[in-house]
């Protein structure tokens, strides 16, 4: 699955969208600790969180993750919501809790 | 030497809007010269946890990325606090960070043993009061 189906797929709101749609959706991972999601995402993620500061967008564009999932209705802050349009990441929101988001990215990835 | 790249950044103390500009600086530039995705993921790793430390427990520095075409070199110098002892400082999950960083996400205490994994060297002088410089290499090939 692309980044671009899950986009369409309607589930999630989307806050930006990115230049990198076409880009494979690997598996969802979950941590809101920015250093263990660091060193433990796997490429190509889609990182579910809580967390919608700058120090976020850093991460997932160092780390390779496919797209942000904010959970639990979490937004994301001025300065980061800029960073992402400048640096094209994908940012998605929901209100569903951070298991239930990343299920759901399982479900649509298995189907 | 004339295959060899030095650049150098300047890291600003408590700047949360600018920390990260160094690493994915390097990252993009790794990229268009074409290096394995492998080698850029480690680099963008490594230097984006040292550079954060840099802002949050020091009062920001400057580093110097030096590629060859064997290795990638980055040496993180700052005029922070230094710290007083690193072994423990290496630890998972030994942080200082303070309540105001760590509601942003960090303060896991995962920061220096992600520079350690993700580096091939890794080098750290600090001296107490006058600051600490971290050197890490990162090998072109395995
Ligand atoms: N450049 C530095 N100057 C002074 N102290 C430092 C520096 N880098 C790291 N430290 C000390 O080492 C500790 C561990 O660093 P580490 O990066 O592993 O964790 P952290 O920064 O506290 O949390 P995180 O998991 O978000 O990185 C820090 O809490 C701090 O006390
Ligand atoms: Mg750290």
């Amino acid at each position: 699955m692309k980044v671009n189906d899950l986009i369409h797929a309607g589930s999630f709101k989307v806050v930006n969208e990115g230049d990198n749609s076409q880009r494979e959706i690997s598996v969802p991972y979950c941590c809101d600790l920015l250093s263990i999601a660091m060193g433990k995402m796997p490429e190509d993620s889609a990182w579910v969180t809580v967390m919608g500061n700058i120090n976020t967008l850093a991460v997932a564009a160092l780390a390779d993750a496919s797209c942000i999932i904010l959970a639990e209705n979490s937004k994301l802050d001025e300065a980061a919501l800029n960073k992402a349009r400048e640096q094209g990441i994908t940012v998605l929101e929901t209100e569903l809790p951070i298991f239930d988001a990343a299920l759901m990215v399982y479900k649509q990835l298995n189907a | 030497m004339s295959d060899t790249i030095t650049m150098t950044y300047e890291v600003p103390a408590d700047d949360f809007t600018r920390a990260g500009e160094a690493s994915s600086n390097v990252k993009s530039k790794l990229k268009k010269m074409g290096v394995d995705p492998d080698i850029i993921r480690k680099v963008s790793i490594a230097m984006y946890e040292g550079e954060i430390n840099m802002v949050i427990h020091a009062c920001g520095g400057t580093i110097d990325v030096i590629i060859s075409p064997e290795e990638i070199e980055m040496i993180l110098k700052d005029q922070g606090p230094g710290i007083e002892n690193i072994e423990l400082a290496m630890q998972a999950g030994y942080s200082t960070a303070p309540d105001n960083i760590r509601t942003l996400g960090f303060g896991a205490g995962m920061g220096l043993p992600n520079m350690k994994k993700y580096s091939d060297e890794m080098n750290i002088e600090s001296v107490l009061g006058v600051g600490t410089t971290v050197t890490m290499k990162v090998k072109m090939f395995e």
